[in-house]
């Protein structure tokens, strides 16, 4: 079978951030106590995962400047999202540097009030009329991505009594198998409410934040037109291994 | 013999994008009408296959429980199923009968169930010649699940097949194998499976590590 000679470098979960971390509180009671069950032997089930070229998406699934109108009459700059418009692209490729062709990658995030959409938002902030704050889109064949939206706003959450979200966009990438899931969330390079963060406290490492911060790409930016915001994102490399009996 | 791609060394490898939490408003992005936005021409969603598919059809449910013991009631979780064959479908298209991926939400309102309709997954041959009895792969995602969750669903009918997986038995603790194993219930001549994902403490769900 195709998969038999295939496998991913091990997650390093030192690396990521661990279940239980008592900073973020909703950690401490959603965090199995035990540990995990290594699988040792490799199988389809875990070395497969889905692909999506046949998923049908519109034609603003990735512009989240033009993909949502509460009144579908409004167009031109009455139907704009308020905000920073920028663009937030980048590439995705394996920890061997080889691109992912043709994966999903997803995105959500709030406008730039720093509201979200969602019934259970309350924040004070109001929603905007013209941004839902959905995306997605495939990469192309050398692994990028692009999506056009507005900078978000930070928001406060209630984790402790002065406690402020820096500006994010929640990103989801599929990668060529189900071993390369993984949800993500990107910060703006220099937001001075990152380091205050108790979700990017999760994390042990700085380096391990650093893969999570958008750089700003000046020779990317559209002049009179919007900022850009480059966001790689790496999943776990896959490996060929060529065993003695073949 | 010569490994032509053996494993890079460490320093040359680039290191994985960290995890965060996927928060309180995944279903913006991933469940687009369980937080109330509208849908797109084609949503990745729970109805896995229609009634065309060779295989028999259930429906598998399950709510995701806290260390407190209360309902979880933002998590959204992903499915990954072979077919009745045995065999994974990778090639996602909602036109064709069967899809081995999908997605469901617990969600705000009532009981907070997750749910799938599905068809019953024949066994997956493993790489080592050993036959995995029938499963559905589960991810987990929510507000304060730092790193998705990964686990197993098994079905209780399949005793012998159970008995003899190589992952089941990979779990040390007998007892703790009993909290992958789905309860087949039967209403109106449908069939159901039920598995409560408990996240922490008594009964808590075996997770892998892949
Ligand atoms: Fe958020």
């Amino acid at each position: 079978m195709a998969f038999d000679n295939k496998r991913f470098v091990e997650r390093d979960r030192n690396w990521h951030p661990p279940a239980y971390a008592p900073g973020y509180k909703t950690s401490v009671a959603r965090s199995p106590s035990q540990a995990l069950v290594s699988l040792q032997t490799a199988s389809a089930s875990e070395l497969t995962g889905p692909e999506f070229r046949k998923l049908r998406m519109g034609p603003h699934d990735n512009d989240l400047l033009l993909n949502f109108r509460e009144d579908p009459a409004l167009a031109g700059a009455a139907g704009l999202p308020v905000g920073e418009r920028i663009i937030m692209f980048g590439r995705v490729i394996d920890q061997l540097g080889k691109p992912v062709p043709n994966t999903l990658v997803e995105m959500w995030q709030a406008n730039a009030g720093g509201r979200y959409r969602h019934k259970k938002d309350a924040y004070l902030a109001p929603l905007d009329p013209n941004f839902g704050g959905v995306g997605r889109c495939l990469t192309d064949e050398a692994g990028w991505y692009r999506f056009r939206t507005i900078k978000p706003g930070p928001y406060p959450w209630g984790n402790g009594i002065n406690t402020w979200r820096p500006a994010h966009i929640h990103v989801s990438v599929m990668g060529p198998s189900i071993s390369t899931r993984l949800i993500t969330q990107m910060y703006f390079e220099g937001d001075p409410l990152i380091p205050l963060c108790p979700i990017v406290q999760t994390l042990n490492d700085q380096e391990a934040v650093e893969t999570m911060v958008g750089r700003l790409d000046m020779a990317r930016s559209r002049p009179m037109d919007c900022l850009a915001y480059r966001f790689d994102l790496v999943v776990r490399g896959e490996l060929q291994t060529y065993f003695e009996n073949q | 013999m010569k490994q032509p791609n053996s494993t890079p060394t460490a320093e040359l490898m680039l290191r994985e994008t960290a995890s965060q939490t996927a928060g309180p408003y995944v279903h913006i992005g991933l469940a687009l009408h369980v937080a109330g936005l509208p849908e797109r021409d084609e949503e990745i969603w729970s109805r896995m296959a229609t009634s065309e598919v060779e295989g028999e059809p259930i429906e598998v449910v399950g709510t995701v429980i806290d260390g407190n013991g209360d309902l979880v009631r933002d998590a959204l979780l992903e499915a990954w199923q072979a077919d009745a064959k045995g065999e994974y479908r990778p090639e996602f298209d909602l036109e064709q009968a069967f899809n081995s991926f999908g997605r469901t939400a617990t969600t705000a309102e009532g009981g907070s169930e997750w749910s799938l309709a599905t068809i019953k997954p024949g066994a997956v041959k493993r790489s080592d010649g050993k036959v995995m009895a029938p499963h559905i792969n589960l991810a987990i995602f929510a507000r304060g699940i730092n790193i998705h969750l990964q686990t197993r669903l098994y079905f209780e009918d399949e005793t012998e097949a159970n008995a003899a997986c190589p992952v089941l038995n990979a779990i040390e603790s007998p007892a703790r194998r009993q909290t992958l194993i789905a309860k087949r219930e039967e209403l109106d001549g449908k069939v159901r499976y039920r598995l409560d994902i408990r996240l922490q403490g008594e009964g808590e769900t075996v997770f892998f590590d892949f």
